[in-house]
């Protein structure tokens, strides 16, 4: 017992002890979309730089920029634009959020493998996720109930859908899934589901099927799988994955952000799925002195 | 056959399936859990840290923040859960006061483990100005296991026969004499492995860390008790439902999952044998 | 000799410190739940709080904080469990202390222990993988997530509540209960249901009460295994969000001291108050309990 009790305090002191010697961590929080592309781009970083070290947490866009209100992280992840709302309350408490785009996402939508609608308006996305069209024979397919899938409103994804396409509320019979991941197994083994992830989880996934969306029943359909409709913006619902820091961002946060805007790092994104960052967005970046 | 003896030998056999069925669960969890799991154990699975977007490499971070929390619980648990019980057990009178102390354990016992991480936010992250970390995170678990180190404790002390006390007294020792050299030198090592067993259940929560300290992925260990960590049970829930290839890395979800399970069972372990032996003392 | 007795008060109130904290924790919890959550009824009314079933802190036009659903959702996966859990306990716990042998007794408590310590992310983990596509499978549904899969599961974690403590009431039954019943030629069955379970019914009770309690407070299998869509259930193979999952997923998102941060506290409240509710009812029960059975 006398051994137990000496180990104990033993391993305490060292870790009381080596609170000392303690190092900067860069911090980032946020979005579950950019979560993995970040976490790569974070290793291959570190691997770099020997000594520079960066802690990522996961929980949804909202999640990081919370954290970068309550100035709990020094990237936040954000799969959306900041709203207003955020932007106001990150003034009153003396943080001034500057955005930098990282990637392009072509925002997929997904149905089971069998299902045989192909592609879908805007329109009628909207109504399916308002719960306005209840069944796949309306919109061509089986006679089936639809089953809705997708994200928790700490999720990016779920906002920027909800504010792009739906433009209203979510039918609240929509189940909501902890992760992207989780939302692909689960359109896997669902014949009557659909949903909405990223592009980067679709493209090594089988059993899904990415449906075609087009603008309005006049314009043409695009797949997010393709990376030049999602540039030239013909598909409609891509978006820049974003990353907000505190004020114009120097030192150990500008080195990793431009890191992450290099070839190399724009590398790593196409390797996860995503798309590299059209002009449009580079040109954007250079405001904030990138 | 007796009309009240079949209805008998019916009853029994009905408790005894339900008995079973419990058995079976415990069965069922256990094997899923190994014979999925085991593949993942290695020497590298347990010493490394994760690799390449949390698909390759162990679970090292994970199990040594799950250690640091578990410690700073144990500091503020243990110390506490002994102190009332020596209270309760040895100074306060069968009243109001004991009442109300019993009272509260029990109430606490039932506050959820939600309920505790909302405190902590609100306690240690945003009054105390600890931030989310290992501090945050020990300190609510603490709270959390209070009860348990509680009742843990009094029932080591309840182990000292009443005539050690009465020895030491009848003998002209004050009270707290009598407890220090009669009861707790018998007590101590029972309370402190209750204590500990209560506190290591702690180690399998993750509903109070969640937002408290937890974090998704590091580069290191932790190297103040404020840092972020990572956590056995946080990290089989990412695995579970938010890593971007969950049914890739489903094996280290089982993996870590038997890690988990295999120290709740060794713990659990230790106490039950600790326990038997104190029954063996008392009777003696 | 005044020394010594004046050390002597100062090491027992030092003790007595201990418990008070203990106390104090508790009030403390119920104060800063209080102290967080009344601000957000500036902005959101009681009664819709309450009463309204629309939960929306992300609406695309208006906010809505009514947690009526998760209220029904929560009771509707504990009941769900109950149903399962307490014929399962009970019977458990009668099979423990009047039918098992000593021995078979040694080895079966340890098991119902082992059970109680099995983590509840776990559990949930194994509603994914496991139990989920195994109820999708029986109800003919594409998706397990949902309320049975959420009853299943709490089931399992209100159990070794509710075995151990319906068998220590059924064992602190009075001998002489029993054997007076015996000596007027009731057989051990009889005994058992006709004299033992009616004279430890109010410690039943109390066991159940404290499982409901568990299941009501259960968190990561709950979030991780019920689908946590925040509809009004309608069947069992709905799928659900109850009050602490919601907890679990908003808490991370809300900027802090905002009226979202507050509600979630405010759900908090409500938690606290409902398992305190419960575990008071328990406790006056117990108390009867032990009045009517000590001799």
């Amino acid at each position: 017992m006398k051994k137990l009790s000496i180990l104990f305090f033993l391993a305490l002191a060292i870790l009381f002890s080596s609170g000392i010697a303690s190092a900067e961590m860069l911090q980032i929080k946020g979005s579950d979309t950019l979560i993995n592309l970040v976490q790569r781009l974070a290793e291959v970083y570190m691997q770099k730089n020997p000594g520079k070290e960066i802690a990522i947490t996961g929980g949804g866009s909202g999640t990081g920029i919370a954290a970068l209100i309550n100035k709990k992280c020094d990237i936040a992840n954000a799969s959306r634009g900041m709203q207003q709302k955020e932007v106001a309350s990150a003034n009153a408490v003396g943080v001034n959020p500057t955005r930098i785009a990282v990637a392009m996402d072509g925002l997929s939508v997904i149905v089971n493998g069998n299902n045989k609608v192909a592609q879908l308006t805007v329109d009628q996305l909207g109504k399916i996720f308002r719960g306005e069209v209840r069944n796949w024979s309306e919109l061509g397919g089986a006679n089936m109930p639809i089953t809705l899938y997708g994200r928790q409103s700490n999720s990016g994804t779920y906002v920027f859908f909800m504010e792009e396409v739906l433009k209203g509320d979510y039918s609240s019979k929509m189940k909501q899934m902890n992760g992207n991941a989780q939302i692909v197994e689960a359109i896997k083994a669902d014949p009557s589901g659909i949903s909405y992830v990223g592009v980067g989880y679709v493209k090594k996934a089988d059993g899904v099927a990415v449906v075609m969306v087009a603008r309005n029943a006049n314009s043409v359909y695009a797949s997010p799988l393709n990376a030049a409709d999602v540039d030239n913006g013909v598909y409609p619902i891509a978006r820049p994955l974003n990353q907000y820091v505190d004020g114009t961002p120097t030192g150990d946060v500008k080195d990793f952000l431009t890191f992450e805007l290099s070839p190399e790092g724009q590398a790593i994104v196409e390797e996860e799925g995503f798309f590299p960052l059209p002009k449009e967005y580079q040109d954007f970046n250079k405001k904030a002195g990138l | 056959m007796d009309k009240r003896k079949f209805q008998q030998k019916l009853g029994f056999m009905v408790l005894r399936a339900c008995m079973l069925v419990i058995v079976l669960i415990l069965i069922v969890i256990f094997t899923d859990i190994v014979t999925k799991g085991i593949g993942k154990i290695s020497w590298s699975f347990l010493t490394q840290a994760p690799r390449n977007g949390m698909t390759e490499g162990g679970i090292f971070p994970a199990i040594v923040g799950t250690f640091y929390v578990t410690m700073i619980t144990a500091l503020f648990a243990i110390p506490l859960g002994m102190g009332c019980a020596i209270y309760l057990n040895e100074y306060a009178p069968d009243g109001k006061r004991t009442r109300i102390i019993r009272m509260a354990i029990r109430n606490l016992s039932g506050v959820p483990s939600i309920v505790y991480g909302l405190f902590g936010v609100a306690l240690f992250v945003n009054m105390m100005k600890f931030g989310t970390g290992i501090l945050s995170a020990g300190c609510t678990l603490g709270l959390m296991t209070l009860p348990w180190t509680v009742t843990a404790s009094e029932e080591a002390l309840k182990a000292v026969p009443r005539s050690y006390r009465e020895g030491a007294l009848a003998l002209g020792a004050s009270k707290w004499q009598s407890i220090r050299t009669n009861v707790l030198p018998y007590a101590v090592p029972g309370m402190l492995t209750g204590t500990i067993l209560g506190v290591s259940r702690a180690a399998g929560e993750t509903a109070p860390i969640l937002f408290t300290g937890a974090a998704f992925f590091l580069p290191g260990l932790p190297k103040t008790i404020t840092d972020q960590f990572m956590a056995l049970p946080y990290h089989l829930y990412i695995m579970a439902t938010q890593h971007h290839d969950i049914v890739g890395v489903r094996p280290i979800a089982y993996g870590t999952a038997l890690v988990l399970i295999t120290l709740v069972f060794l713990m659990n372990l230790t106490g039950i044998i600790i326990r038997y032996r104190l029954r063996q003392l008392k009777k003696d | 000799m005044n020394k010594r007795k004046f050390q002597d008060k100062l090491i027992e109130y030092i003790f007595m410190l201990n418990g008070v904290i203990v106390v104090a924790a508790l009030i403390a919890i119920f104060l800063l739940l209080l102290k967080n959550a009344l601000p957000a009824f500036k902005e959101i009314r009681v009664v819709e709080f309450l009463f309204s079933a629309r939960w929306n802190p992300t609406s695309y036009y208006e906010e809505t904080y009514g947690i009526l659903a998760m209220v029904v959702s929560t009771f509707m996966v504990t009941i769900g469990a109950l149903v399962i859990a307490i014929p399962l306990g009970i019977g458990t716990a009668a099979y423990l202390s009047d039918v098992a042998s000593p021995r078979v007794r040694e080895i079966a408590k340890p098991v119902v222990e082992i059970l109680a310590g099995i983590p509840s992310v776990v559990i949930g983990f194994l509603g994914i993988v496991l139990v989920g596509p195994a109820i999708a499978k029986l109800t003919g549904q594409y998706n397990g997530l949902n309320a049975i899969n959420g009853s299943v599961l709490l089931a399992i974690m209100a159990l070794p509540t509710i075995v151990s403590l319906s068998e220590d009431a059924l064992s602190s039954v009075p001998k002489v209960f029993g054997e007076a019943s015996l000596a007027l030629g009731a057989n051990p069955w009889q005994t058992l249901l006709r004299v033992k379970i009616p004279a430890a019914s109010s410690g039943i009770l109390a066991a159940c009460m404290l499982g409901m309690g568990r299941a009501i407070g259960e968190t990561m299998t709950v979030l991780m295994a019920t689908g946590n869509a925040p509809a009004m259930p309608a069947a069992l193979t709905d799928s659900i969000r109850t009050m602490t999952a919601t907890v679990a997923i908003e808490l991370g998102e809300v900027a802090y001291d905002t009226t979202h941060y507050y509600a979630l506290f405010a759900i908090g409240l409500v938690l606290f108050v409902i398992t305190f509710v419960i575990n008071m009812i328990s406790d006056i029960v117990l108390q009867n309990y032990k009045k009517k059975t000590s001799y």
